[in-house]
């Protein structure tokens, strides 16, 4: 039954991201306004879908690579819809939309059956490891929208080019506000999702820390974010340094999500999906 | 004594339409007890422009604000205008009148322009231009509208127009035909700006400012500008800053007594030349239009005081020529430096936009005019009809003002209903007999008539150069 609504979820998704992007080059409200709706739909059907999965399978659903991008996808789409609230950035939107589509796009791809859970993740820690590591990346896919709109905007502001671009990419400030908000909110979730994980692996596997690969990758990204919150709260890095370094830093978080499981073999491999 | 005949009148004002009798309105003369054709008044534009004159021609011809009054009651002693109203500002000096005929008026605003200033009419005579009747009624329009400004589209304009009426009003040099007229043109103004993009499109300079500060810093609340030196460009720059919400504007200028005066018209603060870093530190906008012959603002001075900042992003505007602000600047992070030819090459990639406005604009002004002209028409101006009018028009104000003074706490809907209310009472009441007028045919029923109102109502022409003598006075 999950499965009907990841699919009509992802139906809605692809549906609300053409909406998006149509938003970006018409400029028509109407059309922002149809995408927030039909993503917002796609939104509660994924909910109900991962919902269902829970209860089927038993377990929180972040146990294989269909379950986790589905989930980050879940957490993207929510974050977006949170942002819409406090921020009026309507093409937000158009630069989030696609990467959870392309998220889903993957986890509708992968082997969506149920399989038995794998002894080591049966773990009171384990779900809120992933949700934590997930809601803090899923932020910082946020702060990484942000520094990719930045980037363009202020050089198009540099360059003295004032034309469509610049018309469709909302203020510097904005932005910047944004991506240094999203960061206080994605750091401090990053690193309970950091130290939850070593809990559960101090049960799973008897060490808080191991020195696999993920675990190294995710210290080298927690640095990275540690640094950037660093040097905005003290030196008053702001704009093209901040928006460069939120770039790199998720670029390393979707690596150590991501890249390591597929490239770096080490305990967090679970199966091969 | 013979027959006077006055000016045709209404030659642009589609002169088919008016009808023959229009023209040959017989009244008794009492001064001579001879019969003159009566007069139609005809509406007429004088003056120069940006376009038709230098600047140093236009500065010797414009009128200082506190000479306006001497000089609209100095016109009105020509005895060929009844009514006018002068418009000075820095891009056009022009004096739009209800002429009693047409060409003894321009020549006499000709002379009038020559004589006050001091000036040989040959010096000024080819940037002058003239449009009478249907034309100066959409001069007017266009001019009230900013479709006749430099910056096509600057708000300043109407500003400056309901205040050479202001003073026309309160100098008793305007009557019927400049009311209506100026009440429609600043209606016409308002129809352009809500119904087009005229205006709020980024194709002026100073609008490309205002659009790109919103761009780097959002909303302009809350945030500050630094006014270094002063000219036409950088004050209108500053001013679309502060409609645009700026909340506080500094000013410096090498005169400091310059600053201090420059910062009455903005209510800013002055600060001294020698203070300018310490200003640079806390605004976020800085204009800049010296006529320095070397940079006031360099690269390293900017660098140092972004530090102080907090990397506090900047935005500076160089409208001076030669550059005030060394161009290193720009490369400065979170520095943003456009000179004028920046703003220029981005406003002009919006002319088409405005192009496309500019014709919807027009199309409005036509339309406007076109109601105008009719109206004109149908009041019939002539000195009896409108000395008729005008005393209807004395003795409602009069009264509404008696009125209004009894019951102060009124509300402006209230007051409006009140004077719509007493308008239209007069206007019914002259219907039937002014629509009378119209149908008879026969000269002499219409001279009966005429004469008839004249006496009734005693707009004899001699109580009517009275009051005009009163009104001097």
């Amino acid at each position: 039954m999950n499965i009907h609504f990841f699919k009509f979820a992802s139906f809605l998704y692809l549906f609300g991201t053409l909406a998006y992007l149509a938003y970006i080059i018409f400029l028509k409200e109407a059309l922002s306004k149809l995408a927030l709706t039909v993503i917002s739909v796609g939104f509660a059907s994924h909910t109900l879908a991962l919902l269902m999965r829970y209860v089927e399978a038993g377990h929180t659903p972040v146990t294989n690579l269909h379950e986790s991008l589905s989930f980050f996808a879940w957490m993207i789409i929510g974050i977006l819809l949170i942002a819409n609230l406090k921020y009026k950035i309507k093409v937000l939107g158009s630069f989030l939309t696609p990467i959870a589509l392309i998220l889903m796009f993957f986890a509708f791809a992968l082997p969506k059956e149920i399989f038995p859970l794998a002894p080591v993740l049966k773990s009171f820690w384990h779900p809120f490891h992933v949700i934590f590591a997930f809601l803090g990346n899923a932020i910082f896919t946020l702060t990484f929208c942000c520094g990719v709109m930045y980037l363009i905007q202020e050089h198009q502001l540099k360059s003295k080019k004032m034309g469509a671009i610049t018309k469709r990419l909302p203020p510097l400030n904005l932005l910047d506000d944004l991506s240094y908000q999203s960061l206080k909110f994605g750091f401090p979730l990053l690193t309970l999702g950091i130290i939850t994980g070593a809990v559960w692996a101090e049960y799973a596997w008897g060490r808080y820390w191991n020195w696999d690969p993920k675990e190294t990758w995710s210290l080298i990204t927690w640095l990275l974010y540690a640094a950037l919150l660093h040097q905005r709260l003290t030196v008053g890095w702001r704009g093209r340094k901040a928006a460069i370094m939120a770039i790199v830093g998720f670029l390393a978080s979707l690596f150590t999500f991501l890249g390591v499981n597929l490239i770096l073999p080490g305990l967090h491999t679970y199966s091969n999906w | 004594m013979g027959l006077i005949v006055y000016g045709l009148g209404l030659k642009d004002l589609k002169t088919n339409d008016i009808t023959y009798r229009q023209h040959r309105h017989l009244y008794p003369n009492p001064y001579t007890k001879t019969f003159i054709f009566s007069v139609q008044m005809e509406l007429l534009v004088v003056g120069l422009n940006h376009k038709t004159a230098p600047i140093e021609i236009r500065e010797r011809l414009s009128f200082p604000e506190d000479g306006i009054e001497r000089a609209l009651s100095r016109v009105k002693s020509f005895p060929s205008l009844k009514e006018n109203m002068i418009l000075s500002t820095c891009n056009r000096v022009e004096i739009c009148a209800a002429a009693r005929e047409t060409e003894k008026a321009i020549h006499d605003l000709k002379e009038f322009f020559s004589q006050y200033h001091g000036i040989s009419l040959k010096e000024f005579e080819k940037s002058l231009y003239y449009h009478v009747g249907e034309e100066a009624v959409r001069h007017i329009f266009r001019v009230a509208s900013s479709l006749d400004s430099m910056v096509v589209g600057e708000p300043q304009i109407l500003g400056q127009i309901k205040s050479a009426y202001n003073m026309a009003v309160e100098s008793k040099t305007s009557g019927l035909i400049l009311h209506r007229l100026l009440h429609r043109a600043f209606h016409v103004a308002k129809r352009v700006r809500t119904e087009t993009k005229i205006g709020n499109s980024a194709v002026s300079v100073s609008f490309v400012a205002v659009e790109l500060a919103k761009k780097i810093f959002g909303t302009l609340e809350k945030r500050s500008v630094l006014l270094i030196g002063a000219g036409e460009m950088s004050e209108l720059a500053a001013r679309h800053l502060v409609s645009g919400g700026i909340e506080k504007v500094l000013l410096t200028n090498r005169t400091y007594e310059r600053a201090v005066e420059l910062a009455q018209e903005f209510r800013g603060e002055p600060i001294p030349f020698e203070e300018m870093n310490q200003g640079l530190k806390k605004v976020d906008i800085v204009i800049s239009a010296t006529d320095s012959s070397q940079y006031l603002i360099e690269h390293d001075q900017v660098a140092k005081v972004m530090k102080d900042r907090k990397q506090k992003p900047i935005f500076f505007i160089d409208i001076a020529d030669p550059r005030d602000i060394e161009p290193k600047v720009g490369n400065i992070e979170n520095v943003y430096l456009y000179n004028i030819d920046d703003l220029q090459k981005v406003a002009n990639e919006n002319i088409q936009d405005r192009e496309k406005e500019a014709r919807k604009a027009e199309a409005i002004v036509q339309d406007e005019v076109v109601k105008f002209v009719n109206w004109y028409h149908s009041i019939e101006v002539t000195p009896t009809i409108i000395a008729l009018r005008e005393k209807f028009e004395a003795i409602r104000n009069r009264e509404l003002g008696k009125i209004l003074s009894l019951y102060p706490n009124l509300t402006e809907k209230e007051k409006q209903s009140l004077e719509a209310m007493t308008s239209a009472i007069i206007n019914k009441i002259l219907h039937g007999p002014l629509t009378l007028l119209k149908k008879t045919d026969e000269e002499a029923m219409a001279d009966l008539y005429l004469d008839a109102l004249r006496t009734l109502f005693q707009l004899s022409e001699k109580s009517l150069e009275e009051t005009d003598m009163e009104r001097e006075k």
